[in-house]
């Protein structure tokens, strides 16, 4: 047993605040929009250039100059605002929005994250991801908790060093994979902490699906 | 002085040449020139180096011309979405470098704003710090990035009034307002062209200083990317976020 995507995607979502500015990845961070508690006024920012970020249009309704950062067609909300990509990452990197929820490949102990480039595969960019680790108070990962390799083997995600090319450094607040939840000191020594176990997942399974050294503080 | 062409081919007749840099306006294929970048394929000229977000999709937008090799080196922050380009990069044929999102558009903004470096925390201890000047700033490292300018850009915007008053609507602003302001010349393409006045100028988001020339483009087509919908009767569950339009 272990958490579905919308079980993580849903435990990413408890992490949200009244009137909080929200910036959500493509994937699983997406789906967090879909479990903001009701009443809770929690306003999405596309990259590109909007705040206020609508659910999907009606069929039919599709406006070609209304995209989110996925380049996904949107709709806009009475608390939407429109401004161009300058002040979008001026509002990211000035430390404005609240909370980044974001997909990786490869989390280190320290808060290093990986997921841009692998080496020897055509790169596509890294788009606003490391802007936005940067720049954003919180950062809240949300991924598989070891990758599957072609051969049926699996390689762990969670590492003592990120040998993958980095998005930022020490940048990564928290980790919510399919098998738990960890907490990351970013900027101290605190290191990785385990605080929260997967429906039917053990701490024992963890370990052995984890290559960074962390400490188990489980409620 | 007169700032309206007629048409694209005569609004960049004197001013394309081979090796040139362009900054090119858009966000994937949402308020891209794509009059005018049919125009510069249509010239031959080649060699150019693209300043644009993206790079289009096969056969649309700056895919166009990838297809006719006339783009030697991309700046770019990603280009996901193009075989062509998958196939010349590879290949070796064509250059990119590749800029954080935000770190692109600011050295476009601090180009047009006269601003030649900036420090930002964005890419610290990554490979776009690489060879770059790191400085300590109030006990956090930061990396120098240099603002850039281009010989030509080529915007697209909803509204224009003959003064080169431009309008923007809704994510179509995105790269447009920054490169009208970042090149020794800015052409821009309008899907409404009118008189001065008619845009409130209060509602102005380019003024008309950084307009060269201005080309009145009637929407013809435009591209979704990625179309996503929802269905009528899921209207009850879609308020997250605040509700339907």
């Amino acid at each position: 047993m272990a958490w579905t995507r919308d079980q993580m995607a849903a435990r990413a979502a408890r992490e949200l605040e009244d009137g909080f500015y929200v910036n959500l990845g493509i994937g699983i961070p997406t789906l967090v929009s879909n479990f903001i508690p009701e009443g809770m006024s929690v306003q999405l920012q596309s990259e590109n250039g909007m705040l206020g970020m609508g659910p999907f249009p009606y069929e039919g309704e599709e406006d070609p100059d209304l995209i989110n950062a996925g380049k996904q067609t949107i709709t806009a909300l009475p608390t939407t605002s429109y401004f161009s990509s300058a002040d979008s990452f001026g509002m990211i990197r000035g430390g404005h929005i609240d909370l980044s929820i974001l997909g990786a490949m490869q989390v280190a102990e320290n808060g290093d994250l990986a997921n841009w480039m692998i080496p020897g595969k055509m790169v596509k960019g890294m788009g606003g991801a490391m802007d936005l680790v940067a720049g954003v108070k919180r950062v809240v990962v949300v991924m598989e908790h070891v990758a599957r390799n072609k051969d049926g083997t699996e390689s762990p995600k969670l590492l003592k060093a990120c040998d993958l090319p980095l998005t930022g450094t020490h940048v990564v607040d928290l980790v919510i994979t399919d098998l738990g939840v960890f907490t990351i000191d970013k900027k101290g020594e605190g290191g990785m902490r385990l605080i929260e176990l997967a429906d039917g997942v053990t701490e024992a399974e963890i370990r052995a699906r984890t290559e960074a050294a962390y400490t188990v503080a489980l409620d | 002085m007169k700032k309206v062409y007629s048409d694209a081919t005569a609004a960049l007749a004197d001013l394309l040449r081979d090796d040139m840099t362009i900054m090119c306006g858009g966000f994937g294929l949402c308020g891209i020139p794509d009059e005018l970048i049919d125009a510069v394929r249509a010239s031959g000229v080649k060699g150019l180096t693209v300043i644009s977000n993206n790079a289009g999709i096969d056969g649309v937008g700056l895919g166009k011309l990838l297809e006719t090799r006339q783009v030697a080196k991309m700046i770019s922050s990603y280009v996901g979405e193009n075989k062509e380009f998958a196939r010349q990069f590879l290949a070796g044929e064509l250059e990119i470098e590749f800029n954080p999102q935000g770190t692109l558009a600011e050295r476009i903004r601090a180009g047009g704003a006269g601003i030649p470096a900036f420090f930002t925390k964005t890419g610290v201890g990554t490979k776009v710090a690489e060879g770059k000047e790191v400085r300590d700033f109030d006990g956090e490292a930061y990396v120098m990035e240099r603002g850039l300018f281009a010989d030509l850009a080529l915007v697209h915007a909803h509204r224009g009034d003959t003064e080169g008053n431009l309008a923007y609507r809704m994510t179509a602003r995105n790269f447009n307002p920054m490169m009208a302001t970042a090149a020794a010349v800015t052409v821009a393409q309008v899907e409404h062209l009118v008189r001065p006045g008619e845009i409130e100028p209060d509602h102005i988001h380019t003024p008309g200083i950084y307009i060269g020339r201005i080309v009145h483009v009637p929407v013809r087509e435009k591209r979704i990317e990625q179309r996503t919908t929802r269905k009528r009767a899921e209207a009850a569950q879609a308020a997250a976020g605040g509700g339907a339009v």
